[in-house]
């Protein structure tokens, strides 16, 4: 009987010891998958593309610079009288869906790209790992043609790409992989492969909440040896992201000239062992121009 | 043996009726802050506050998940969880408090009391005793409001502003809460 007593005391006072509101919160706020934002802070590694996306209703505004080779010499200032720039415009249409127009004087090319965001990292039960995007590409060549005297077709002068990117963030070191298919309608030669497959891989290392280092190469796989006259190498570039606000600061260098897919991936002819780098930079600035509010 | 089960079945029930009279509860709970200067207004909004109360000892506790507050501005939003928030270190800010003054409450009697509330508030991993006033309204035996409006200094939290951008926010932000807690009832 005592026993019995004691045991409908312990009962009576059981449930509001043991469950205080600390507990009950614990068990309430069991909060689903979040997903991971901000793997990179610019849309651009460097040259190449990130997962980061533009969200609905943002427009970026980029100025990329590239001057010439450092190993050029006092004549050309190591690089600095030379310049070759890419203008472009870029729109989120949707939070997963962005979309961009550019202008680059490095062969004179007009490009225009699509990128989808398929999936994101996420934190908590369930969470998914990585954050996929694919990126669909088409530039122009604008040069004028090399041999006027042959039938000439527009569709030459454009070449496509197709990549898939793969990041994942962890505290502050972001990585990414690159598999891209870039399609050229007309080589230079015959001996250049109008498909070349690569694969990139990108970095980013968070030094401050502000400050960044990045890096990013691609492995272009091209015939062994070489037939080409022009021998090409693999696209290494190494930077600084500095954001301020609405700004991305980029400090680059590069042994490629070209920005974009097309000409960095099928056209680095720079070789960092011979001294063939770029110093270079990439603005961006954000604007919104559909906030939530008006929606 | 019908006397223990009698016992027994008492305290159950007294057990049950006990924890589930006096605890309120809301997993939407509002949540917004608001910061003018002459450069620029911000204001963010998050409608997924978690909060408990408890009217037999005034206890409070709230849990607010930094990445559910919502600008106007997608970039906005980002630099907060980044380069203020760290919300990937910090993913949540808390209150655990007490009313203060629960007896000025009659919560049989629908109706607007003025409390006293004090606690520990934690954001961005630091931790301050605060202390404000809000309003309990009775609207029913199960539904009670909760609002109250207070400042807060980033600060006093270790929310470093970088000088470029520091005109574009105020001194102190302007923090509304609005909770509309039921009767909890346990699941289990």
């Amino acid at each position: 009987m005592k026993y019995t007593l004691l045991l409908s005391f312990i009962l009576l006072t059981f449930p509001l010891n043991a469950q205080n509101l600390n507990d009950l919160m614990a068990a309430e706020s069991n909060d689903g998958p979040q997903s991971v934002e901000a793997l990179f802070k610019a849309t651009r590694v460097i040259n190449g593309h990130s997962v980061k996306q533009l969200k609905k209703g943002e427009l970026d505004f980029r100025i990329s610079h590239r001057f010439g080779r450092v190993n050029s010499g006092p004549y050309e200032f190591f690089g600095l009288d030379q310049s070759n720039i890419h203008l472009s415009l870029e729109y989120g249409l949707l939070d997963k869906l962005m979309v961009g127009i550019g202008r680059g004087t490095f062969e004179k090319t007009i490009d225009a790209f699509a990128r989808y965001n398929i999936a994101n990292q996420q934190t908590g039960v369930g969470a998914f790992p990585i954050t996929i995007s694919y990126l669909s590409t088409i530039e122009t060549i604008g040069l004028k043609w090399s041999d006027p005297t042959r039938t000439n077709y527009f569709s030459s002068r454009l070449s496509f790409t197709h990549q898939l990117l793969l990041a994942r963030k962890f505290s502050k070191l972001s990585v990414q992989l690159m598999p891209t298919l870039v399609h050229r309608n007309l080589t230079p030669t015959v001996m250049d492969p109008n498909d070349l497959f690569a694969m990139g891989f990108a970095g980013r290392y968070k030094l401050t909440n502000r400050l960044a280092v990045t890096g990013e190469y691609y492995y272009v796989v091209r015939p062994i040896p070489q037939r080409t006259t022009t021998k090409f190498y693999n696209p290494l570039s190494l930077g600084f992201d500095i954001e301020t606000g609405g700004h991305v600061f980029q400090i680059v260098i590069t042994n490629s000239q070209g920005m974009r897919e097309g000409s960095f991936i099928g056209k680095t002819n720079g070789s960092w062992l011979n001294g063939d780098i770029h110093i270079g930079f990439n603005i961006s600035r954000v604007f919104t121009l559909d906030s939530k509010t008006k929606r | 043996m019908n006397k223990r089960f009698f016992w027994l079945t008492i305290s159950l029930a007294l057990s049950i009726s006990v924890s589930a009279q006096n605890r309120f509860f809301t997993k939407t709970g509002h949540i917004d802050f608001f910061s003018h200067t002459a450069v620029e207004d911000i204001k963010a909004v998050n409608d997924q506050v978690t909060s408990f109360l408890d009217i037999a000892t005034g206890e409070m506790i709230f849990s607010v998940l930094s990445r559910s507050f919502q600008f106007p501005k997608p970039l906005m939003q980002e630099h907060f969880n980044e380069n203020y928030m760290e919300s990937e270190k910090f993913p949540k800010a808390s209150f655990a408090g007490k009313i203060a003054d629960l007896k000025a409450v009659d919560f049989t009697k629908p109706g607007k009391y003025q409390v006293k509330v004090s606690g520990k508030l934690t954001i961005h991993g630091v931790t301050k005793d605060v202390e404000t006033i809000g309003e309990l309204s009775v609207v029913g035996t199960d539904k009670i409001d909760g609002t109250s409006v207070f400042s807060v200094k980033p600060e006093d939290y270790d929310i470093r502003i970088p000088s470029v951008v520091k005109a574009n926010f105020a001194e102190s932000m302007k923090v509304t809460v609005q909770m509309n807690y039921q009767l909890y009832i346990s699941k289990k």
